[in-house]
């Protein structure tokens, strides 16, 4: 009881001997609760004022404008490092059928090894020239530089062109197999890409052979299984399984042009009670996969590079 | 020499966002990334105590909130972050021989779990991403696991020069305590 009298009063509120790491007390080195509340304090106050207000976008900003050019860089440093998990990951979306496509798996991981990666690229920008000329849009050409995480709970990519090459919010992303999303913000040299898998993320959409409207939304997760949501307006017309969705295209192409396709119609669900429409539609894109992929914008943008025109030439 | 010891730390925190969000991105396993990040906070908090790692913490998730390709509110990894260290402050050993293998790996699965959760529960909270709590759940799994995989290739070495550092000559490191 004396020996307590004696103490100090700060030391009864720190780490007592014998807890967690036994730490002593009055450790000069050791958390001080009133930094940690301090801190956690202004945590709070920053994710109010930014949910409610986006006042950190100058910070966001400049965040983009330092980091943006580093990502970059330390992408296309170690790229080659970054493509071995792809070999890994084709094995992963395989383990369920692993007896059956066994065989096709190890010829395909046998044409990966061998296949040079400067064919790959070849091959993916050539991919992107087809597209421009199918949907009929110029195309700023870019590389997916870095993802965000899952633990973040939402479908971002950083990609390495921004408003020096022409790029502003709203633009639609594509890849040479289809929709991708839309450009979020823009830094000189960057831009932050909101997926179509995005949980956020609502695109208009069509389903192709009988002109169907609807909303299609991202549900979240990326890989072989991720699938959207397609909500149909008219609540009488049922889609063919396997008809594919296209983007019907917003006004004034912004967010998205319209005729890029979107995916395909896996599973089609109607609700007895209020009689509606739900389709499952398999997005022609795997988020997790990008490299390349293209930015829409108008014909004749002024650029820093090549723009892929709507014939395919490049400019 | 702190001026020094700042910038130094500052340039690791740089590097290590940088490296999680473009390289580290590559080798995600259904979207979820190492978090190479939240380990080198962990590994200041068991070496040079909260003190240091608390505000560090702070700063690094700030930067994980505004570095493109974030597109969350600001502060949500800056919250979780200074909660993860200091919890892995409360695990720092009191003698400067460094934290045992083991000991390492339970205070990343703890402050990795704690992380990802506290992120996640900030998320639910503001509405903010209309994930199912099943995926929830299922990502802070996958998040811890990598993490404790990780942890063998980065942390030794983090945490040896991190010791290094903090052998320096310190006046306020002397033992006064009587």
């Amino acid at each position: 009881m004396t020996l307590l009298h004696e103490r100090p009063l700060r030391r009864e509120t720190g780490a007592r001997p014998g807890r967690l790491g036994g730490r002593p007390p009055g450790d000069p080195r050791g958390p001080r609760r009133a930094t940690l509340v301090a801190l956690l304090l202004a945590s709070a106050t920053l994710i109010t004022v930014d949910a409610s207000t986006g006042a950190l976008e100058p910070a966001r900003q400049a965040a983009g404008a330092v980091f943006g050019p580093a990502e970059s860089t330390a992408a296309t440093v170690a790229r080659p490092l970054t493509s071995i998990p792809d070999w890994f990951r084709t094995q992963s979306d395989l383990t369920d059928q692993v007896a059956a496509l066994e065989e096709e798996n190890d010829e395909l991981r046998g044409q990966l090894a061998t296949r040079p990666y400067d064919r790959a690229k070849l091959a993916s920008y050539e991919g992107l020239t087809r597209t421009a000329e199918q949907i009929g849009y110029a195309v700023v050409p870019a590389r997916v530089i870095g993802l965000g995480p899952a633990q973040s709970f939402s479908l971002t990519a950083t990609i390495d062109a921004g408003s020096d090459a022409g790029l502003r919010p709203d633009m639609t992303v594509v890849s040479s197999e289809g929709l991708v999303g839309r450009v979020l913000r823009v830094t000189a040299s960057t831009a932050t890409v909101l997926s179509i898998s995005d949980p956020e993320s609502v695109v208009g959409g069509r389903v192709g052979d009988s002109g169907e409207a609807g909303f299609v939304h991202g549900t979240g997760g990326v890989g072989e299984k991720t699938r959207l949501d397609l909500e149909l307006l008219d609540q009488t017309e049922v889609p063919r399984r396997g008809a594919p969705v296209v983007t019907w295209g917003s006004n004034r192409g912004a967010p998205y042009v319209s005729g890029v396709p979107i995916g395909q119609v896996t599973a089609v669900y109607s609700s007895v009670r209020d009689s509606s429409q739900r389709a499952e539609v398999r997005p022609f894109v795997d988020f997790a996969e990008l490299d390349v992929v293209g930015v829409v914008v108008p014909s004749g943008t002024e650029s820093d590079r090549a723009i892929i025109e709507a014939d395919g030439e490049l400019r | 020499m702190t001026l020094v010891r700042g910038v130094l730390i500052a340039v690791v925190i740089s590097l290590a966002v940088v490296l999680q969000t473009s390289v580290l991105s590559g080798f995600a396993w259904r979207g979820v990334v190492p978090d190479l990040a939240l380990l080198v906070v962990i590994a200041l908090a068991l070496t040079l105590g909260g003190r240091v790692a608390l505000p560090v913490a702070f700063a690094t998730g700030l930067l994980l909130d505004l570095v493109p390709p974030a597109d969350h509110a600001a502060g949500r990894w800056a919250l979780a972050l200074v909660l993860a260290a200091y919890v892995a402050a409360r695990f720092r050993p009191e003698d400067r021989t460094g934290p045992s293998a083991t000991a390492t790996v339970a205070t990343v699965a703890a402050c990795s779990f704690l992380a990802t959760s506290v992120f996640a529960l900030s998320g639910l909270i503001l509405g903010d991403p209309m994930v199912p709590v099943s995926d929830l759940l299922w990502v802070i799994a996958v998040a811890v696991a990598i993490d404790v995989l990780i942890t063998p290739l980065v942390m030794p070495p983090l945490l040896w020069w991190l010791r290094r550092f903090s052998h320096d000559p310190q006046p306020d490191l002397s033992p006064m305590r009587g």
